[in-house]
């Protein structure tokens, strides 16, 4: 059905618009990073803070010793899955926001799942990987519903994301508060902890659990399905335009529902790896704003499943310093929730620079819209 | 049940659903401006806990709950004049802007509203309106915040002004077609902007009446996607103010379930019940969004209909 779609031919002067293009991905977020400390430092500077104090904490909180370059690690494990559910569905033209709902709803799943084999006394070998798999069998059917809706039905996608989520917190809240509410979770109702010998360790040699590998693995295999496979490009030239696609007899009901099943599952497991890595049982500290984060991740990393990596960890620095500003400076802990609304609207102010970088268009001889 | 508990349950729901709506009724008419003029801001829910702050604290220091709810509405103002001005640059996305202001709004509320959770600004009184029954229950659920009217005569206003101003043609106008309200020497920017810092400051007065009525105070689970919710309405309302306000007020008694079944001792379920809202919301969208009448009332210029 698609074997006749390949990638583009290279030009012969192809290194132009190509390269470019990829000085600008660069450039202009960094620009917008930039600009962004300088509008922060502004707002420190109005309140009577210090931005170099404030700038130096982040570095110490974030990469100054090696207990603080495993926090950060260990907290950008659930922003590069996250990340990558917003990431994926972007290429084939979907903003879903909904991967804090999946993350949630992964998260209570594979502590529901758990206390049935944990009672049983299941084996952990056995135990752990069903629990991830029911975990994003669930993140995938939630956001998956989204792309149906949206492809399907015409509901707008966005707002249907985001009410999942909403309607995922209230189904985790109702069980942990009824039915599966251990009777030992006096002030924050939890499910039944799943016990130590069932929890997912650290890597060797670090005090990072193993969400961080399975986000790395997953940042590559969904880098090569969305560059290097024809699903991926039939999934980009869907997102470039459906009509095209749809005209060249390419799946796009298929494409776009698969695409949110596979943020699904990746939000899933993040919740996965939340209940059996750092909570140990499920409740409302699963509700963190991963999924929120996730979004300024992917919109930074320009959708690239790749580049999600490193700004996750930028972002889980920035996670991790926020104890460390709050004591040393007296700042609340939504400082980190400013400095990122900050970066997130220039972000979106930046995307007007794409092709119009005078000394950057020159080159890329009119092959830009 | 017996047909007391009924009686008590439904005025419960009634006196819930004016409570709940009324934010609701802000946020969505603001919403209805904006999206008239052909642009969608999903900010609000930012604006709406921003609102609520501002509002709570601003009422704090003056000592006036209406000053606080115009300080309310100012930053409310602000917000969606920064929204329209990012969105008129080229390139530029206004969902993703929205989704940006939600947090940005989100985050400076929590950033200054930590020194404001404690303390008790003075409320908004509400009007007595169901006294003269003599009975308490009816009597408590009739108890209506002068906000609820203010919105609804704001309705009805919008609804004419639509129709029936200059101001409501060319905003109409521009929201279904940019090219020919060009051609008639219009400034889409500018109505657009306009339009967007007015829906911005009808969104931060609906988050004033949160903190400073229903629930009637400052902190950080105020606001639970209503902002967001609201935009899904207008939708349901196909951008019609007074149906806006019979949407709001659905939602407002969905939303209202919950707490009235408790009110007789009905507990079971509250946490699912919190989520009706939501269903209802995503089932409505789900029913209007391949509905005719809705493509045709919908502002052509809309991205979010497209």
């Amino acid at each position: 059905m698609t074997a006749v779609v390949s990638p583009p031919v290279a030009r012969p002067i192809s290194l132009g618009p190509r390269a470019m293009r990829a000085v600008e991905a660069m450039v202009i977020p960094a620009g917008a990073l930039i600009a962004s400390a300088l509008l922060f430092s502004v707002f420190l500077i109005l309140l009577g803070k210090s931005p170099a104090t404030f700038f130096s904490l982040i570095w110490t909180g974030g990469f100054g010793s090696s207990f603080s370059i495993q926090n950060t690690l260990q907290r950008s494990a659930p922003l590069i899955l996250t990340g990558l559910a917003f990431a994926i569905p972007a290429r084939i033209g979907l903003t879903l926001i909904g991967a804090e709902g999946a993350l949630v709803l992964g998260g209570f799943t594979a502590a529901a799942v758990a206390i049935p084999l944990v009672t049983g006394g299941v084996a952990p070998i056995l135990t752990l990987p069903l629990m991830a798999l029911s975990a994003m069998a669930v993140g995938a059917v939630w956001i998956g519903m989204a792309g149906w809706l949206r492809h399907y039905r015409g509901v707008n996608e966005t707002i249907s994301s985001l009410l999942l989520s909403y309607i995922a917190v209230a189904i985790m809240n109702f069980f942990v508060e009824g039915l599966l509410r251990d009777p030992a979770s006096a002030n924050k109702p939890s499910t039944m902890p799943i016990g130590d010998a069932y929890r997912v360790g650290s890597m060797p040699g670090t005090s990072v659990h193993w969400g961080l590998a399975a986000g790395l693995v997953l940042a590559v295999l969904l880098w090569i399905l969305m560059t290097r496979t024809t699903f991926g490009f039939a999934a980009r030239m869907t997102g470039g335009n459906v009509r095209a696609a749809k005209a060249q007899g390419l799946p796009v009901g298929f494409l776009v529902v698969a695409c949110c099943a596979i943020a699904g599952a990746c939000a899933g497991l993040a919740g996965f790896f939340e209940v059996a890595a750092v909570h140990g049982q499920a409740n409302a500290s699963l509700v963190a704003g991963y999924g929120f984060t996730g979004i300024l991740v992917a919109f930074l990393a320009r959708q690239n499943p790749l580049a999600v990596v490193p700004v996750a960890i930028m972002f889980g620095a920035l996670a991790a310093s926020g104890g460390l500003i709050q004591r040393r400076m007296g700042m609340p802990d939504a400082t980190v929730l400013v400095l990122q609304g900050i970066i997130f609207v220039v972000l979106l102010v930046s995307e007007t620079f794409y092709g119009r970088i005078p000394f950057l268009q020159a080159r890329t001889t009119g092959d830009r819209t | 049940m017996t047909g007391a508990d009924l009686f008590i349950v439904l005025i419960a729901m009634v006196g819930g659903a004016i409570r709940v709506s009324t934010p609701f009724m802000f946020v969505a008419l603001g919403e209805c401006l904006t999206e008239k003029s052909g642009r969608i801001n999903l900010g609000h829910e930012g604006n709406l806990v921003l609102g609520a702050m501002v509002a709570y604290a601003g009422s704090y220091t003056t000592g006036s709950p209406w000053l606080g709810v115009l300080m309310a509405g100012g930053a409310g103002l602000v917000l969606g004049a920064l929204h329209g001005w990012i969105c008129k640059l080229p390139k530029v996305n206004d969902i993703a802007v929205g989704i940006a202001f939600m947090s940005f709004g989100t985050g400076l509320a929590f950033f200054f509203g930590k020194p404001y959770i404690q303390p008790s600004a003075p409320r908004l009184e509400a009007i007595p309106l169901g006294d003269w029954t003599g009975n308490s229950s009816i009597a408590q659920a009739l108890q209506v915040n002068p906000l609820f009217f203010v919105g609804i005569a704001l309705a009805v206003f919008l609804w004419w002004a639509f129709r029936n101003m200059r101001w409501g043609l060319i905003l109409r106008m521009t929201g279904d077609s940019a090219a020919s309200a060009k051609a008639m020497g219009v400034s889409v920017d500018l109505v657009r902007l306009l339009a967007t810092a007015a829906g911005g400051f009808l969104a931060g007065v609906g988050g004033a009446f949160l903190s400073l009525y229903y629930p009637g105070s400052w902190n950080e689970g105020l606001s639970s996607g209503q902002g967001l919710m609201a935009v899904a309405l207008v939708i349901f309302a196909r951008w019609d103010p007074v149906r806006c306000v019979f949407a709001a007020l659905l939602f407002g008694a969905a939303g209202a379930i919950g707490p009235s079944l408790q009110s007789i001792g009905i507990s079971q379920g509250y946490y699912f019940f919190n989520a009706a809202p939501y269903i209802l919301t995503l089932f409505i969208m789900i029913a209007s969004a391949r509905s005719k009448s809705a493509a045709r009332e919908a502002p052509g210029e809309l991205s979010i209909v497209k």
